[in-house]
């Protein structure tokens, strides 16, 4: 039985492991063999973390069609209680490393999800560009509360203040999250097979409720929310659904990016910061799980690799980035992938399949 | 305490006509071409580093300098349109959104390689004496009412050019319905250009207006006013031009209360809550009109 015999669903969702497990075993392999250079070998776990937020937004903006514009947010709350969360447990004499990071992204995952809901409540309210700008100011929100956001941990437990690090009152304890200088003092727990198995979680969540009947009930809320709510589907509960779902994988993916590294602070997690994950999804192609995959990890090594030119590299970024949307555009583009059309004696069945994803993605998100 | 409360009031206004004049562009694209602009707030930096290059470097004087980084300004708004927005218009909305992302990051990386990332000092190049009033009890700087007597000026001018113009009759007609804007001999394309002309150079001004009260001008300058001028079209309701200039001056005024009396590391927290709230009871909008969906 090939894997032409599959049903189409399968087979993707096959390749889409695939990809993750084959990137993971010829990484290890040629780390191995020692031809990975150091600045790219540094940036394997915020890779993982940047495909599991690409993966978990594609959740919200490709499959249930909202434009979210917060997901930083969402990602730092994750960060931050998982920074805390580790902390604690390190206090309290964890000292697993593994146990460490599983109770901090559990943590992370949760308090994150717990916001995504509270914030998704009154942004389902709203449609179109006015839920993007909403979820654009609690993003900002987010941030602002944690610059002014003090905690330290002692032997009597959590201390919280709104005010400065002096006024928590501790004991002798630790400062976690120290205001706009962020937390500090973070164990470097993070490894790169964490991260892979954070990516395959994220995946393996997504796609089981891409798959599930509230998977299709939130794809329909996508593709006519009159009609779905005329067969009797809760469109608001769907969306709230995949928003929360989403927030809380943002999180987890937030606790493995800030255990990357000794130091994080709030203004990390900025609007730019949610318009980078965003810009993965969509040039992975909305809805496609492993098109996110791809970008995800492509254009955050894409910075690395530029490096030699260093100060044009984030200008040859940006008109990589435009030409991609634009040049699928241009007639002699059209016209060049016509004539290879004809040459190679594609179908038009083809053609007509990609007339009608490129319509239902333009009708999605007006 | 009358007179704190004035003076808030005053810088509010100021700080929020400049949000106005950048709101204006935004809410003028969105409703021609519906789609979110996000290299607007960079253009406003282009804007304010041609005028200081232009009195610093060259040597003009200030109002030749503003002359120029209008032009500047609307040329590139013209050229961007053309290259980077034209060919994309029948794609879906989140691809042009992704491209004017990369219009952005390239307008402020080009600055950084071109001006460096020094902040640039904008105080030397305009100054102009306070205005006392009261035996000095109250003082409004000059930067102030030139910038809020320049938005009354842009404002009253827009409406007359939008109402009266027969490209102003053009531009509301393609807002409306553009295919149908079309079929009576309106030239879409062009009028869509006019459209982002007009927008960049009032940035030009938005941009300069902003330097002389605020002077630090880096590469990434124009980015939060921006975002607060996107907040402020959603807030006025995105599409009406007395919406914008509505929203502009209430998010200025709000923002300069809440430093001065709640806290300067929350403003922006409490200026994106209220506008939470307001969406919330006004879904389209202070003064946008809500649109009934069709079966």
């Amino acid at each position: 039985m090939g894997i032409k015999s599959l049903k189409p669903q399968t087979r993707s969702t096959i390749i889409t492991y695939a990809i993750v497990v084959i990137a993971f075993l010829a990484v290890t392999v040629l780390d191995g063999a020692g031809l990975i250079s150091n600045s790219l070998s540094g940036q394997l776990v915020p890779i993982c973390a940047y495909v599991s937020l690409a993966v978990s937004l594609n959740l919200v903006v490709g499959v249930s069609g909202e434009l979210s514009l917060g997901h930083a947010g969402f990602m730092s709350v994750g960060a931050f209680t998982g920074v805390v969360a580790a902390g604690c447990l390190a206090r309290f004499g964890v000292e697993n490393e593994l146990l460490l990071f599983v109770g901090a992204a559990v943590v992370g995952a949760i308090a994150a999800g717990v916001i995504g809901f509270l914030v998704g409540i009154p942004v389902m309210r709203l449609r179109g560009d006015y839920l993007a700008i909403v979820t654009l100011a609690f993003g900002e929100i987010i941030k602002n509360l944690l610059n002014i956001f003090y905690v330290g941990v002692d032997d009597a437990g959590l201390h919280f203040s709104m005010t400065d690090s002096a006024s928590l009152g501790m004991n002798q304890g630790v400062i976690l999250i120290n205001g706009p200088k962020g937390a500090v003092g973070i164990d470097k727990i993070s490894t790169f097979a964490l991260g892979i198995l954070l990516v395959l979680i994220t995946v393996a969540v997504v796609l089981n409720l891409m798959h599930s009947r509230d998977g299709r009930a939130i794809m329909a809320v996508r593709d006519n929310r009159i009609a779905a709510e005329s067969v009797g589907i809760n469109t608001t509960k769907y969306r709230l659904m995949a928003f929360t779902v989403a927030s809380a994988l943002a999180g987890a993916a937030g606790v493995l990016y800030a255990m990357n590294y000794s130091t994080i602070v709030p203004s990390q997690f900025d609007f730019n910061q949610s318009i980078l994950i965003l810009v993965y999804v969509v040039l992975g192609g909305m809805g496609n799980i492993s098109g996110s995959i791809i970008s995800a990890a492509f254009l955050t090594v894409l910075p690395e690799v530029l490096r030699p030119i260093n100060n044009y590299r984030m200008l040859i970024y940006a008109v990589v980035l435009i030409l991609v949307m634009v040049v699928p555009h241009t007639k002699i583009y059209q016209r060049a992938a016509d004539a290879v059309r004809r040459r190679f004696g594609k179908g038009e069945a083809d053609d007509a399949a990609d007339e009608v994803l490129a319509t239902e993605g333009g009708e999605a998100h007006e | 305490m009358g007179v704190e409360v004035l003076t808030n009031l005053i810088n509010g206004m100021s700080l929020g006509s400049v949000y106005a004049i950048i709101a204006l562009g935004y809410t003028m694209v969105y409703g021609i071409a519906k789609m979110l602009n996000f290299a607007h707030g960079d253009v406003i930096m282009v804007g304010a580093y041609i005028c200081f290059c232009a009195v610093s470097y060259l040597g003009l004087p200030a109002i030749a300098g503003v002359a120029l980084s209008i032009v500047g300004c609307t040329v590139l708004g013209i050229i961007v349109e053309r290259l980077a927005y034209k060919p994309l218009r029948n794609a879906p909305s989140l691809n042009v959104l992704i491209t004017a992302i990369g219009v952005s990051y390239f307008l402020q990386n080009a600055a950084l390689l071109i001006m460096g990332s020094d902040p640039k000092s904008f105080s030397s190049i305009i100054s102009l004496p306070a205005l006392n009033l009261f035996d000095g009890a109250l003082t409004i700087s000059a930067t102030a009412v030139l910038t809020i007597f320049a938005c009354v000026v842009i404002m009253v001018a827009l409406t007359m050019f939008t109402g009266k113009t027969k490209m102003g009759k053009a531009m509301r007609a393609c807002s409306e319905d553009r295919d149908a804007a079309q079929l009576m001999g309106i030239n879409v394309n062009s009028t869509i250009s006019m459209v982002f002309a007009i927008g960049s150079g009032l940035a030009a001004i938005a941009g300069v207006l902003m330097c002389l009260a605020y002077p630090t001008l880096m590469p990434t300058t124009g980015s939060m006013p921006g975002i607060k001028a996107f907040t402020a079209a959603v807030l006025g309701g995105i599409g009406s031009i007395p919406g914008a200039a509505l929203g502009g001056i209430l998010l200025g005024i709000i923002e300069i209360f809440a430093r001065a009396y709640i806290s300067t590391q929350i403003a922006d927290a409490v200026v994106f809550a209220v506008l939470i709230v307001i969406l919330l009871i006004r879904p389209a909008g202070l003064l946008g009109k809500p649109v009934n969906e069709k079966v």
